[in-house]
């Protein structure tokens, strides 16, 4: 009885967290914040509805196959926002927060930018 | 209401295909018509999955306590056309970045302005070392 | 109630996909376009899952959600326009595909409703085939025993067009020839982590090749996952690293390998005097036939869909382009 009604919680929370994923994704307004907010998808509403099939399943060698995938998952969601933000960074994204313009600016380079901090 | 539910996705798969297909006619750009040619392809094989399935089915695999399996007669055409699909796509994209190489442009209008006017060369030799 | 559970999934799936490509349609931007084809091929592998092809969706997202994306990506960059798409109106193309659409609606109205177990198609050949693989093959993977065992002639004809789309591409690019870079770039948290995942990822592709027979999986989605596993490495260690531990060399060789392999099991119950893929003819107890040839059939077919993958791969990264 617990353990359904905290499997059910893990997948309501899963499901919450993926939908503030995704307004963040369309609402927030530069690239590295919304990379941000995606990162809460990948990196804690997956994790939690699988934890909730894992409950629901209970004991079997189904949910030692999903315990696997939720050590893959957590190992290696991190790792792709990691790729995706040093790629960005790389590509000359502009970090500022400048909300009046949502354009990427692409004429940065990253000697550009590590020239202007140094200033 | 059943007959409409029942037939849903036959025009889902239906208006793909037909958006795929007005991807290939109307991009000037040659990897947007690749990529109409995809979704093409995918809408098609879509239509033989549903064809294959059975309600209250499950996947074509035997376990115990199951009485009715999908077909898995269309599984088996779709994973062949899935592979030879991405072995045309390759060729596809093979022959676009040859295309870049001879004209300089992957774009159909400019392309066809240059044929007219005779206007190319091949500006990398290639050889298959 | 599950199966409301399974239409309404289809229909919000489907809608999905529907937007997708009509965005992709839109688009100027081709870098938008190629990540909104990711996006559409991984949607169409869990709409297959929905409709219970397990085989067809682990293939659908390793081959069109990964491999595709990636080649696509890389005639991107080689290709060079990336924002140029000009956006062009075709009314004589509108009105084709709306006739055409319209013809076709008219034609869907005999078809049967999705999921009648009595439609003509389920009465067939597909309860004698579910019936022949737990007599005559008796392993679990049904969608295995017909594409390896019953329509072995299809596979073998799969499995050479693959290496002809390999050496097409072959004869368009060639290999090239990339030497590895003395600094390659420094990025500890990408080198740290995927080095065990190379690994993990191609245990999973060994270990799916040899469980089709009992789930999903088989030749095809092992060879794309085990080439996966390379272009990973390739693509965060440097290709001419990638190089050195898979010569470029080999791999048309081993491509013609895998298909010699297939060939040759056929040729085998051809000597012993039963007709071309016939497993019964390798062993004494058919049944033991049959479970030998597919597992031959399908390692020939995950070393030919391997090295067609990885060549292909390697094709599009040797091109030298002046940027």
């Amino acid at each position: 009885m617990i353990i359904e009604i905290l499997s059910d919680m893990c997948l309501l929370f899963g499901g919450i967290f993926t939908l503030t994923g995704a307004i963040g994704l369309l609402r927030l307004p530069n690239f590295f914040t919304r990379l941000h907010a995606a990162s809460v998808t990948e990196s804690l509403a997956a994790p939690l509805l699988i934890v909730g099939i894992i409950l629901d399943t209970g004991f079997t060698l189904d949910s030692a196959k999903l315990v696997l995938i939720i050590i893959i998952m957590v190992v290696a969601n991190p790792t792709i926002t990691h790729a995706l933000c040093r790629a960005a960074a790389h590509g000359g994204v502009n970090p500022d927060m400048d909300t009046k313009n949502n354009e990427i600016s692409q004429s940065k380079t990253e000697t550009e930018i590590s020239a202007k901090e140094l200033k | 209401m059943n007959e409409l539910l029942g037939h849903f996705n036959y025009w889902i798969v239906i208006f793909l295909m037909m958006m795929g297909l007005y991807m290939v006619i109307a991009s000037s750009n040659l990897i947007k018509k690749l990529i109409g040619l995809s979704v093409f392809q995918a809408s098609v094989f879509i239509l033989y999955i549903t064809f294959g399935k059975i309600t209250k089915g499950s996947p074509p695999i035997i376990t115990d306590n199951v009485d009715v399996y999908s077909n898995p007669l269309p599984h088996v055409l779709i994973l062949t056309a899935i592979v030879v699909g991405v072995a045309t796509t390759s060729v596809g994209l093979a022959l676009i970045v040859r295309i870049k190489e001879a004209y300089g442009s992957t774009d159909e209008d400019d392309i066809h302005d240059m044929d007219d006017n005779d206007d190319f060369h091949i500006k990398n030799d290639r050889s298959i070392t | 109630m599950i199966e409301n559970l399974h239409l309404i999934i289809d229909v919000c799936l489907l809608a999905f996909l529907v937007l997708i490509a009509f965005a992709a349609m839109k688009v100027t931007n081709l870098f938008v376009a190629t990540m909104l084809f990711g996006i559409f091929s991984f949607v169409t592998a869990l709409l297959f899952l929905d409709l219970d092809a397990v085989d067809v969706a682990f293939t659908e997202a390793a081959v069109g959600a990964g491999f595709s994306t990636v080649l696509m990506l890389a005639a991107l960059r080689l290709s060079g326009a990336v924002e140029n798409a000009k956006h062009r109106h075709s009314a004589l193309g509108l009105f084709i595909v709306v006739l055409t659409g319209a013809a076709l609606i008219y034609g869907t109205s005999d078809f049967p409703i999705m999921g009648d177990a009595n439609a003509p198609v389920q009465l067939h050949l597909a309860p004698e085939f579910i019936a022949l693989t737990q007599e005559k093959i008796d392993i679990p993977n049904v969608v295995t025993a017909v594409l390896a065992s019953f329509r072995g002639y299809d596979t073998f004809g799969e499995t050479v067009v693959i290496f002809s789309a390999g050496v097409a591409v072959l004869l368009l690019l060639g290999m090239g020839h990339v030497e590895p870079k003395n600094e390659p770039e420094q990025s500890t948290v990408l080198w740290v982590v995927v080095k065990p995942f190379i690994a993990l990822i191609l245990i999973f592709g060994l270990y799916v090749q040899f469980h089709g027979d009992f789930g999903a999986g088989g030749g095809f989605q092992a060879g794309v996952i085990f080439a996966s596993g390379i272009i990973l490495y390739s693509l965060v260690f440097g290709e001419g690293y990638a190089r050195k531990v898979v010569p470029s060399k080999i791999l048309p060789r081993l491509a013609a390998l895998g298909v010699l392999i297939y060939g040759v099991t056929g040729l085998a119950s051809l000597l012993s005097d039963k007709p071309f893929l016939d497993y019964n003819a390798l062993s004494s107890n058919p049944i033991a036939g049959q479970h030998m040839g597919i597992i031959l059939v399908e390692a020939g077919v995950g070393l030919a869909v391997f090295s067609t993958v990885l060549l292909i791969f390697y094709s599009f990264s040797g091109v030298n382009h002046n940027e």
